[in-house]
């Protein structure tokens, strides 16, 4: 299903500009996440500047999207397939934007650590960076997903959600046990429990994307499903 | 499309009309092909489709409006409450009055208001002066025109505008107490604030009656249809949830259509 072949060609147009404006806003998204890592890793204040930076182009991409999400629906009134890419356009848009906020809450974990001199042994907690990792890698596979309307790709990466969820407990249990061990690092342990939380949520709206993809081109709502059921519903087509 | 995919996704409706294996000829030509489809009791069911495609042809079969042409016969059944329409030895004027139509064009009678109503009530039943008021009145509420005329009803139903005229007409139709109402365009000549009045009143009449509707505004079935039926070239394409036609149609043809790529 794509958004060409209308008899009005303009109608076409406004489609396909907002498609690749979701998937604009995407990329810069998941640029600012990685730039944020980063700088929470590398303990990088000018880095995390950046990734706080970057969020005002991001919330501007979303108020346009919103705008020609208004536009069409009230212009075209969209139906069946258009209907259903337009409703996913608007929450992937929302969706999008929160892990630019996320991103916002990982960069100023970062600032906030920098700030306290000589507790930067728990920016290194390993899991961090493999669940930074694995976050961005669902978040660009949802935009991957999203761009070719693969509702099989979209089903794996809800599936994946589970890691990062997992991730997220795992660096818990291990800043539990630091700040036992030695109470000095509470303050920089809860910063850090910030930003692990934050990259959680960023697997989940990428998750979510995920499952926006498979309601635009398979008109299954996806949200409540377990991924076993997801993966059966794709497949029944 | 086969009858029993037909019932599936009508499961939980008693079903009012049933059409089987229909078809319809206009001399040489074939207009309807097969068609096989169920009309849900209380329910408003759109017919949409481009021109040409049959829809109205259909709803003309539906209480034999055909017949007054002799080039144009119907195969098939088309059954109401079991009872097949057009085997039946009944009258066509009765099955008419079970089966009411509202046309495209306003067509009120050139007389008052008033025996706009009574004439086809006359037809069928003899009733007191009162009770002709009566009737005359609670038609003219159904039909949700009432309070607009009740003053005038002596005046010539000519002298009404184009949508009081149009729900004169649907007045008209509920006065003989069909159970079936078709509805062929019946907005098309109308404004949008008369338009809305007769979707309102359409949204109404379903509590009583049943309800077939042909029209070329897919909006409009959208807002006021539980059921849609797709047609194209004389063949009932896709029938279905009037939501799930407009949210994710099974065929591509319809979704071609409805989404604006019919080319």
């Amino acid at each position: 299903m794509g958004t060409g072949d209308h008899s009005m060609r303009k109608y076409d147009e406004e489609l396909e500009a907002m498609r690749s404006r979701v998937l604009q806003m995407g990329g810069l998204v998941e640029s600012q996440v990685r730039t944020a890592l980063d700088a929470f890793e590398t303990a990088n204040l000018e880095l995390a500047q950046q990734a706080i930076d970057a969020d005002k182009r991001v919330n501007e991409l979303e108020l346009g999207l919103d705008q020609m999400v208004n536009h069409v629906i009230a212009r075209r009134q969209p139906t069946a397939g258009d209907l259903r890419m337009i409703m996913g356009i608007a929450k992937a848009t929302t969706d999008i934007e929160r892990i630019g906020d996320e991103a916002c809450k990982i960069a100023r974990a970062a600032k906030w650590l920098r700030e306290k001199d000589g507790q930067t042994r728990v920016n290194r907690v390993p899991d961090i960076r493999y669940s930074g990792e694995a976050a961005v890698s669902m978040l660009r596979r949802a935009l991957d997903a999203f761009a070719r309307l693969d509702a099989q790709a979209a089903a794996a990466i809800i599936k994946d959600d589970q890691g990062v969820d997992d991730h997220f407990r795992a660096i818990l249990r291990q800043l539990i046990t630091f700040m036992m061990e030695d109470p000095r690092t509470i303050s920089a342990s809860l910063d850090t429990v910030w930003a692990a939380k934050a990259i959680e949520r960023i697997g989940d709206h990428a998750k979510n994307i995920g499952e926006h993809v498979i309601f635009i081109s398979h008109g299954v709502d996806a949200r409540h499903l377990t991924p076993d059921e997801v993966e059966r519903a794709v497949a029944q087509g | 499309m086969d009858t029993a995919l037909a019932t599936d996704r009508l499961a939980g409706e008693r079903i009012k009309m049933n059409v089987r294996n229909l078809n319809f000829f206009y001399g040489k030509f074939q207009a309807l092909k097969n068609i096989n489809l169920q009309i849900p009791e209380k329910k408003v069911t759109a017919f949409i489709g481009p021109s040409g495609c049959g829809k109205s042809t259909l709803l003309r079969v539906f209480n034999r409006m055909f017949e007054l042409y002799p080039e144009q016969r119907a195969e098939g059944e088309v059954s109401v409450d079991g009872a097949d329409i057009l085997t039946t030895k009944e009258d066509v004027a009765l099955v008419r009055a079970k089966i009411g139509m509202v046309f495209q064009k306003p067509t009120p009678f050139p007389m008052s208001i008033y025996d706009n109503i009574a004439f086809g009530v006359k037809l069928f039943e003899r009733l007191s002066k009162s009770a002709m008021d009566d009737r005359v009145e609670w038609a003219l509420r159904k039909a949700a025109l009432w309070n607009e005329v009740k003053d005038k009803l002596s005046q010539s139903g000519t002298s009404l505008s184009g949508g009081q005229q149009q729900r004169l007409c649907i007045a008209r139709g509920i006065a003989v107490r069909p159970e079936i109402i078709l509805f062929d365009e019946p907005c098309s000549a109308l404004d949008p604030i008369s338009t809305a009045k007769i979707e309102e009143l359409i949204d109404e009449l379903k509590g009583d009656y049943t309800v077939a509707i042909v029209t070329h505004n897919m909006q409009q079935a959208a807002r006021v249809s539980d059921y849609t039926a797709y047609m194209y070239l004389g063949d009932l394409v896709e029938f279905g949830e009037t939501d799930q036609i407009f949210i994710k149609p099974k065929r591509k043809e319809t979704e071609d259509y409805i989404t604006g790529r019919f080319g």
